[in-house]
């Protein structure tokens, strides 16, 4: 089923920036998130024990006297769980079973009667371990020098479109081959290569992750959690339990921020799994802000290299990229991460001849899981930086350079797909108009110098090609709607702007549209994950259609019990009219009761529950050897950021002193909210950009602390920020809307970057530009001494 | 564990009651008395997600003992409202767009309301400063600093 609604009137309330649904809740403490929830006193709190070694055999676990602790309800290890999980490839258990393989690998879990016991309890375990050599560098790690972390590898189950290279550390390979990059060469007038490092980064929500589990005496399963990926997590469970997934319950309350990292399964399967064991009691498994630093998932790290040529014109000719993704210990979702960044690899440019090698490799680090941008801020942070040096050499202005090369409706892409109709060209003009490109101001002190830096970005929503969204639209005996949804909101407004759609399909007031939360896999609809900014387009399109099932269900009613043709009655304001008689019924008057039959002998109609639903049909597979295909992707949001900063020459300080935002989200269904996903966006790419990094040595991280891990605070916030929203319609998203929750960060870092050069003409090898860093640069090229 | 008889003041209203030695005033407003509002974020005292007024002044509630808090004034999230009538800060977060999951949400407001108790008209960099305790991952500040200016005009 697909929507294609955007040549209709765009009908109240969308396009309106109504006020977010579960506003009053989140302003008064009323609104419930997983650790809220009172599950009385015969909770029982779980502690994990981890491994203390990146890599290192099991030899024995003995457990006897913690188990013997009193209080200690269940001891449970990987002995107790034999069954694979993963996502896209099988390649953990819930506790290690023979070797770990990164600090944090769960080892042990303990459920016991107080937290303070739990926490004892871990302390009597003894493990015997035999440590072997980490990797810790994924370029090393995909070498054949380099000892294998998952020999198994060729046995996991694994996703069709995922190609792990057996006998080696390398989870997936995808390769672009695109006309002949060798030739290419000699007809650029300007070649740049560079490298570039980017670190592991941590999501930090600032609610850290949670998961209550029960299993009851039937052995069916509740894991109350918080959670982007209810249904994900009912499934993935459910298979390495070896239990259906109908007996398989996940309830999801409000999540306080996710940002992919609680997306899939991660901590989830511990808790259910120690719950097993301990029938009838619910055990609550919460993560210390520590363990949320490495035992969460973590973005993972990339070691790019770019190679990229134009011809005297300025035209990009060929590109070369080689990515070593730092996959680290298991890849939930790194392998698809790789994916995405080998099929959006050139970045949002037109290249006539592409090569690139992607590839995940695992590590000895914290399991590499989803992130916000889900690898194109990795990318584009290397991509957008090179694409400055081609033109400074090249003597082309870095937007001029832009402007030319970007992809417009029509482009053929990496893929050999074509680009569908874009507003990238308008958001490159709109950031360049309102950052006063070719402009430069006087920087406020005789210490600074000021620069301006602009970068743009693409992403597709990187997703099995079939990933899909349910709904459901009933009413009330008031007339109020109902909206059924499994899709979760987390803090992006998901709720909001469904309610909007569902009342604009519908013919209702915003006000009188609810959403059924929380969302609970007994009740709500299926959904596949809230996960690569798909809602607003694919939930969205599902809210549309329940909506608009449950409107004709109302119009087809009324049009028997009123004798006139459903094309000349509407439903307004929640009151059902007709154009030609004038007769106008409210719908509380008839979405329960029905109505009374023409001649008044009986009722019709009855309870009215639309429903809806979309999947995309159209992707295809990509071949293996070039990556080439009809379609790889459903669509690609893009954007442009323009920063204006200053550099302190005596310490290497950046202020970011103003940051603009120009996305094209094909329809804007809540403009706030939209310019709300820019803002919030942009401060998460400034922060990766100048503070962030899990500074790793040896496999162990050195800061997990929000003390030694500075995120950015209200004083890092630029004081002045433009949200732009430009609106080329996407031909199925619900009146044209596509994506923008995770774009917002995707072309900030490289944007600080290419201002900081602009600025003092320094470039470092990656993130983050710390003052320290900058200086040594700075110190380096000679600016100052 | 010993326990210790304490009595205090939370959102107006006198309890006494009865906490162990260890028991943070966090755990005690949460796990106690039901006051959810308040989150726990780091209980390190580094994010802000816990913070409470003690007597006026903004205090992360994580890095207290209740003990400590025998004969004190709290004032958490779920006291700013008066009787069902929002406090303008809460308003004016509402409205500005200030509140995404939510999560520092309690945090903020309380520390945005000890703010404006003190200083009924600060500047943008008075505001910044008495709320980068309060880290906030999903708004980029811009909304959360726009409110408490918003609040300090409605007040």
């Amino acid at each position: 089923m697909t929507t294609t609604v955007i040549n209709e009137k765009i009908p109240a309330p969308v396009g309106e920036s109504k006020p977010r649904l579960e506003n009053r809740k989140k302003a008064t403490g009323a609104a419930i998130y997983a650790d809220d929830i009172q599950f009385g006193n015969g909770l029982l709190h779980a502690r994990i024990l981890h491994s203390p070694h990146p890599h290192a055999l099991i030899k024995s676990i003995d457990v006897s006297k913690a188990a013997a602790l009193p209080g200690v309800k269940a001891v449970v290890t990987g002995d107790d769980f034999p069954g694979f999980i993963g996502l896209y490839l099988q390649d953990r258990h819930i506790f290690c079973r023979d070797r770990a393989r990164y600090v944090g690998d769960p080892i042990a879990g303990v459920a016991a009667t107080s937290e303070e016991i739990a926490v004892n309890a871990l302390e009597l375990i003894d493990v015997e371990y035999e440590v072997l050599e980490p990797v810790v560098n994924p370029e090393y790690g995909a070498s054949p020098e380099a000892p294998l972390l998952h020999p198994d590898l060729s046995e996991y189950e694994v996703a069709s479109f995922i190609l792990p290279q057996a006998g080696t550390n390398i989870s997936n390979l995808f390769k672009v081959r695109k006309g002949d990059v060798e030739s290419a060469w000699e007809k650029c007038s300007a070649i740049v290569e560079h490298k570039y490092r980017i670190p592991h980064i941590q999501h930090v929500p600032i609610e850290p992750h949670i998961a209550i589990a029960q299993v009851d005496e039937t052995g069916e399963i509740t894991l109350w959690g918080s959670s982007q990926s209810p249904f994900a997590q009912r499934n993935l469970i459910a298979q390495a339990l070896g239990i259906s997934q109908s007996d398989m319950r996940v309830i999801a309350p409000y999540v306080g921020g996710g940002f992919g990292s609680k997306a899939g399964v991660s901590m989830e399967a511990l808790a259910v799994a120690i719950a097993t064991k301990v029938r009838g009691r619910p055990v609550k498994l919460l993560l210390t802000r520590e363990e949320e630093f490495y035992t969460a998932f973590v973005r993972q790290e990339l070691i790019s290299y770019f190679k990229m040529g134009c011809d005297e014109n300025g035209n990009i000719l060929a590109m070369e990229n080689t990515f070593y993704w730092g996959g680290g210990a298991y890849t939930e979702y790194g392998v698809n991460v790789t994916r995405a960044a080998g099929y959006s690899s050139t970045g949002p440019y037109e290249v006539p001849n592409v090569k690139t090698d992607s590839l995940c490799v695992y590590t000895n680090h914290p399991v590499g899981g989803p992130m916000r941008g889900f690898g194109m801020p990795e990318m584009h942070t290397g991509l957008e930086q090179c694409i400055d040096d081609l033109a400074h050499k090249a003597g082309i202005d870095p937007v001029e350079i832009r402007r030319l090369n970007c992809v417009k409706d029509g482009s053929i892409l990496v893929t050999g797909s074509k680009m569908h109709p874009t507003g990238l060209p308008q958001c490159i003009e709109e950031t360049s108009k309102a950052i006063q490109w070719g402009q430069k101001a006087p920087a406020s002190a005789p210490n600074k110098r000021r620069g301006k830096g602009t970068a743009i970005m693409w992403k597709a929503p990187a997703m099995p090609p079939n990933a899909g969204s349910s709904a459901w639209v009933e009413l009330a005996e008031d007339g109020t709607v109902n909206v059924g949804l499994g899709g979760q909101d987390l803090g992006q407004g998901t709720f909001t702007v469904c309610a909007q759609m569902a009342a604009a399909a519908l013919g209702v007031p915003y006000e009188s549209v609810r959403v059924a939360t929380p969302v609970d896999t007994r009740y709500s609809p299926y959904e596949w994950q809230t996960v690569a900014s798909r809602l607003t387009w694919s939930m969205g399109n599902a809210v549309v259609n329940a909506a608009k099932d449950a409107r004709r269900q109302v119009l087809e009613l009324v049009s028997e019990a009123w004798d006139e043709e459903p094309e000349n009655l509407d439903i307004r304001n929640g009151v059902v009219v007709s154009y030609k008689s004038e007769q106008e019924q409210p719908l509380k008057d008839i979405v329960i009761y029905g109505l009374p039959k023409p001649d008044d002998q009986g009722w019709m109609g009855g309870p009215i529950i639309g429903r809806g639903k979309f999947m995309p049909t159209y992707v295809t597979g990509l071949d293996p050897e070039t990556g080439q295909g009809e379609r790889a992707v459903v669509h690609y949001t893009t954007g442009a950021q323009s920063v204006e900063l200053e550099v302190d020459l005596d310490t290497g300080q950046v202020e970011v002193l103003r940051g603009v935002s120009a996305f094209d989200v094909g329809r804007a269904i809540n403009p706030a909210l939209v310019e709300a996903q820019m803002e919030g966006g942009f401060v998460q790419g400034l922060s990766s950009a100048l503070f962030e990094e899990m500074k790793m040595v040896d496999g162990f991280m050195q800061n997990p602390s929000f003390v030694d891990y500075r995120i950015a605070t209200t004083t890092d916030a630029p004081s002045e920020m433009e949200s732009i929203i430009v609106e080329v319609p996407q031909d199925d998203g619900p009146w044209g809307a596509r994506g923008i929750g995770e774009h917002s960060m995707v072309a900030t870092a490289a944007a600080i970057a290419n201002a900081i050069y602009d600025a003092v003409g320094v470039r470092m090898d990656g993130p983050p530009f710390s003052a320290e860093k900058i200086y040594l640069a700075m110190l380096d090229a000679g600016i100052v001494e | 564990m010993a326990y210790h008889k304490i009595t205090l003041t939370v959102n107006g209203e006198t309890e006494q009651i009865d906490v162990p030695s260890n028991m943070t005033l966090l755990k005690m407003l949460r796990e106690r008395l039901g006051k959810t509002g308040t989150k726990n974020g780091c209980s390190a005292g580094e994010c802000g997600a816990c913070t409470v007024m003690i007597n006026g002044e903004p205090v992360n509630s994580c890095m207290i003992l209740a003990v400590e808090c025998d004969g004190l004034e709290i004032v958490t999230v779920e006291g700013l409202a008066d009787n069902g009538a929002l406090a303008p800060v809460q308003e004016a977060i509402m409205e500005s767009g200030g509140i995404q999951c939510g999560f520092c949400t309690p945090g903020v407001l309380i520390a945005s309301q000890a703010l404006l108790n003190r200083n009924p008209n600060p500047s943008e960099d008075q505001i910044r400063e008495a709320l980068v305790g309060n880290l906030c991952r999903c708004t980029g500040y811009v909304r959360i600093i726009e409110a408490v200016q918003e609040a300090a005009q409605m007040q």
